[in-house]
């Protein structure tokens, strides 16, 4: 059961009222093909082959006709006279797969139905979607934060198309490539109470949807979109005229929109006016809403169980495979890794980022099975504090992402096991070890680059006193001060590290060092 | 008139080239003067005459239909030629793709000779409301053909063709196929393919065939039957099981619904009197059925063909091809408009209006779900009269082919006709119409029979054992 949100930032401060939100998120399902029809779901294949073509007119970003439109199309999701939808099985899955993780009743059957308005991005003039018998009803999500927010239902449609409006044109054009796409729509109850609220589902959704592979989430790419609905009313009274604000392109945008519909709510009670129950828009320039419609136009959908598409039985067994084949949910994988002792924050990056909790496993896995009796798996932290800190730096680094280093394969895995398991076994120092990352990561193997270098981690007393003596010799006015400026055992460890090409055991070094200027450790 | 069996036999046995038939079934469309044909496909059916012979000559199968000349109804889509669903909306439209019945079709050897003329949009039992004028009967060309696949049935009646395509939402197969003295199959809902049908209303919507007698028939559904990945209504059956089967009518029971002979006239009753007595004479028995709801059938069946069709012609507005009037400037609704109010006719908007009535909120209930509910009752009806006999006979139509405008101004008039086939597809169940003889003024009546779900074959089977004696 959902508790009631203690009202807390700029919720607290609205004179009184409690700001109650509802969220409608669509997510642009990860399928090859459309919905109902064999044309590819996303511009990623038109990206593959005409990469440039799509990273221009993503930059043009204005639709001034850079992109070729109209190249995904056929003529099913042309809408054209005769043309039949045909469900695609894989889109279903995922939506039951996202539908059963967020413990909605899965029906034994699902149908489709057509939702009709008027509008040149629905070639048809309707658009498939579900309504009396979706693939979820009811379910919840608990944030982080252990806050519960329950939905209402969760459904599959189609997407429609592009409109873009050229400057100088009297007309409008037309892209249907994302006519057809499948989403999955996902309805709130009205149980959050902020922006910041609003903010944490949708990063909370994100993270389901990428953890179980059901979508990118890149709002962005406007891969995922969110409608928000926006009433006040003192705390314990029933609920207040609600306000709809739709073209809610980020997650900044949707706290944004929310702050602002809320506080023009609260200006209008507070000055003795209703709040009339409209849909408005966000103008992200500006940052404010405009008024799109009214009630009195609020469409009537006339909603239609389509016949072209025979209601889909989903049979038990169906659905334990589907279950089965569901990965983890973040909320079950900050579980798993904080049983496995990583830190509060590692688990939960890691559990929020489906590509690097997915490179964190199998680097896991690959650990665990070079290790012996004699050389135990280095520990979980360690992996997790190479992954999230040196990995991902070096990947920034090169301007790379995790995902291109495949560490998700045994091999990639494997080798950067065996180079944290070297430095965990004190074989070789951290610093040698950094040295050595970027060719690890390109393929070379880091105990044949440690044998042929000669990298091995040196304790032997001789060889350190020799590095550590030379040192303070070099720089007698920076010993003699050390023990008034601490920071100057740091620039001689720094040095001795430095004359031993990051070979030496760092901890002897500072043990010899201390002694020979005579200082106790800290 | 030779059959399509002959023919196909001729061409294989190269006896007649498929480019002479070809040729002969293209002139005798052209010289035709019912109005049966709105485009002919010259350059197409001779293409595939041309492979057809080629294929015989290097010694390949061509296919049961090798050769055989075909007429299609014009809402039927053609790939590169012009498909228009008898509408000024659809003028100029020319389809991408074939549908999935024509391409059986073809390759099954036959020839597409050309598109024949209907009711727009499929929306009619007279053929007069299409953009092209109306068809005229082949016996009396002051008559209406019937409809809406008016075109189709005066092709074979005509015997420009020996097999012609037509849709049959409520009857529109059978009851031309009645007015014009050949044989009209409905088959079994998802028995044949819908892709590139263009839809009035979906759930009742099935591809039919027009013939000269049942074999042809049964050829012609199982060169197209059977499960097509482009259509999710369609069913895995196997199409060899269409038939006909040769049927011994001892001991079968033919129901008569009883409750359709109400208002039939006398000609047409004297002649499903003959047929009745065909049916005893080879050894089957006759009784009388009831059948309760038939008076609800109509209302049903008009409500829920007109719902799905507000939705299905909402895809006519303008923008993406055939007619668009108004300016660009004015925006999509103002040019969805002006399309829509020059684009289609007074029947097709008055069905989509009551259709996009029925389905508003508010009267979703009252209208669009209780002719559900209904449609429902009168499937199991009607399953549970074919639980006591094999066949249901009934007429096909309650009168010969009328005069031309004489119902247009009464659609009422014309809707309550259809009760007499639009049971089947409510329930989907296979239903044909046979010619049963001459009724009033001499003109042919038709007696229908329906069957079980997927019983073609022995439907098929009992009408030519019942027509083999006319
Ligand atoms: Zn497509």
């Amino acid at each position: 059961m959902s508790r009631p949100a203690a009202p807390s930032g700029p919720a607290a401060r609205r004179s009184g009222y409690e700001v109650v939100v509802g969220l409608e998120v669509h997510l642009a399902l990860r399928t090859r093909t459309k919905l109902f029809c064999p044309c590819a779901a996303s511009g990623d294949e038109a990206g593959a082959t005409a990469g440039a073509a799509t990273a221009g007119a993503a930059a043009a970003g204005d639709g001034s006709g850079e992109t070729q439109p109209n190249r995904h199309v056929c003529p099913v999701c042309l809408g054209l006279p005769g043309a039949l939808p045909v469900p695609n099985a894989r889109a279903v899955e995922l939506a039951v797969r996202f539908a059963a993780a967020l413990d909605c009743a899965v029906p034994e059957v699902t149908a489709f139905a057509r939702k009709h308005y008027g509008y040149p991005d629905a070639p048809k003039n309707y658009q498939i979607s579900q309504h009396d018998r979706p693939v979820g009803l009811g379910g919840a999500l608990d944030l982080p934060n252990g806050r519960r927010v329950r939905l209402v239902r969760c459904h599959l449609e189609e997407d429609a198309g592009r409109l873009i409006h050229p400057t100088y044109a009297d007309h409008s054009l037309v892209d249907l490539d994302r006519a057809g796409a499948p989403l999955i729509e996902l309805v709130t109850a009205p149980d959050l109470r902020s922006g910041e609220d609003a903010r944490a589902f949708l990063e909370e959704v994100r993270a389901l949807a990428r953890a179980l592979d059901v979508s990118d989430a890149t709002p962005e790419e406007g891969r995922m979109r969110a409608d928000v609905n926006v009433s006040l009313r003192r705390p314990g009274e029933p609920l207040g005229t609600k306000v709809e604000v739709k073209n809610l392109n980020s997650f900044k945008s949707v706290q944004a929109a929310i702050e602002s519909e809320a506080t023009r709510q609260e200006r209008l009670l507070q000055a003795g006016r209703g709040v009339s129950q409209e849909t408005r828009g966000w103008n992200e320039g500006g940052q404010k809403s405009y008024v799109m419609r009214t009630k009195e136009e609020a469409a009537d959908y006339r909603y239609l169980d389509d016949p072209d598409l025979p209601p889909i039985r989903l049979t038990a067994a169906w659905l334990a495979a589907v279950r089965a084949a569901t990965p983890e949910t973040p909320a079950a994988l900050r579980r798993r890794y904080a049983a496995a002792g990583l830190k509060p924050d590692d688990a939960d990056r890691l559990a929020t980022d489906a590509d690097l909790s997915r490179a964190f496993d199998a680097l896991v896995d690959a650990a665990g099975r070079a290790a012996g009796a004699t050389a135990p798996a280095p520990a979980a932290q360690a992996l997790a504090n190479w992954l999230l800190v040196e990995v991902v730096g070096w990947a920034h680094a090169a301007n790379t992402g995790v995902t291109a280093l495949r560490l998700t394969d045994p091999g990639p895995a494997g080798r950067l096991a065996a180079l944290v398991a070297l430095v965990e076994a004190r074989e070789i120092t951290g610093p040698t070890a950094k040295a050595l990352l970027g060719e690890v990561l390109a393929g070379a193997d880091p105990r044949a680059l440690v044998a042929a270098r000669g990298l091995r981690q040196v304790s032997d007393a001789g060889e350190l006193a020799g590095w550590v003596d030379g040192v303070l010799a070099a720089h007698p006015e920076v010993a003699a001060g050390a023990r008034e400026q601490p920071k100057a055992v740091n620039f001689l460890m720094g040095r001795v590290m430095q004359a031993s090409r990051g070979q030496a055991r760092p901890d002897a070094v500072r043990a010899l060092l201390l002694e020979r200027l005579g200082i106790g450790d800290a | 008139m030779t059959s399509a069996r002959e023919t196909a036999a001729a061409v294989r046995s190269r006896r007649v080239t498929a480019v002479e038939v070809a040729e002969t079934a293209l002139a005798a469309a052209a010289s035709s003067t019912s109005n049966a044909f709105v485009t002919l496909a010259e350059a197409r059916a001779l293409a595939r005459a041309a492979a057809v012979d080629a294929a015989i000559t290097a010694g390949r199968d061509p296919g049961p239909l090798a050769g055989v000349p075909v007429a299609v109804k014009d809402n039927i889509c053609t790939a590169g030629v012009a498909t228009t669903a008898g509408s000024a909306v659809l003028r100029g439209f020319v389809p991408p793709y074939d549908a999935t019945v024509v391409a059986r079709l073809e390759a099954a050897g036959a020839l597409v000779i050309g598109k024949t003329n209907l009711d727009e949009f499929a929306m009619g039992s007279s053929s007069e409301t299409s953009v092209f004028g109306p068809v005229r009967h082949p016996a009396d060309p002051g008559r209406v053909a019937g409809g809406s696949s008016g075109g189709s049935a005066v092709a074979v009646a005509e015997g420009v063709v020996p097999l012609a395509l037509g849709t049959d939402t409520g009857g529109s197969v059978r009851q031309p196929a009645a007015f014009c003295g050949v044989f009209g199959i409905k088959p079994t809902y998802g028995r044949l393919s819908r892709y590139g049908v263009i839809a009035y209303a979906s759930s009742l919507d099935q591809v039919g065939v027009f013939s000269r007698d049942a074999d042809d028939a049964a050829v012609a559904l199982s060169a197209m039957a059977g499960r097509d990945p482009a259509d999710a209504t369609t069913a895995a059956r196997a199409a060899d099981e269409l038939g006909p089967v040769p049927v011994d009518l001892r001991g079968l029971r033919v129901g008569r619904i009883a409750d359709l002979w109400q208002g039939v006239s006398d000609g047409v009753r004297a002649a499903l009197d003959g047929v009745a007595a065909r049916f005893v004479e080879s050894g089957a028995t006759v009784v009388d059925v009831e059948l309760p709801l038939v008076e609800a059938a109509v209302s049903s069946y008009y409500l829920i063909a007109m719902a799905e069709a507000s939705s299905n012609l909402a895809r006519y507005d303008g923008t993406l091809y055939g007619l668009r009037l108004g300016e660009a400037r004015d925006g999509h609704e103002a040019v969805a408009r002006a399309t829509r109010a020059a684009g289609l006719g007074r029947e097709v908007q008055r069905r989509v209006l009551m259709g996009s009535f029925a389905l508003s909120a508010g009267y979703a209930d009252a209208y669009a779900e209780r002719a559900a509910r209904v449609r429902r009752r009168i499937a199991d009806a009607l399953q549970d009269a074919l639980a006591g006999v094999d066949v249901l006979l009934a007429p096909t139509a309650p009168t010969v082919a009328w005069r031309q405008g004489e119902r247009l101004d009464d659609p009422l008039a014309m809707y309550v006709a259809d009760v007499t086939t639009c049971l089947a597809n409510l329930s989907g169940m296979p239903a044909l119409s046979l010619p049963a003889g001459a009724a009033e003024d001499g003109l042919p009546a038709g007696a229908q029979l329906i069957g079980p779900a997927w019983s073609e074959a022995r439907l098929l089977g009992w009408a030519r054992a019942v027509t083999a004696k006319a």
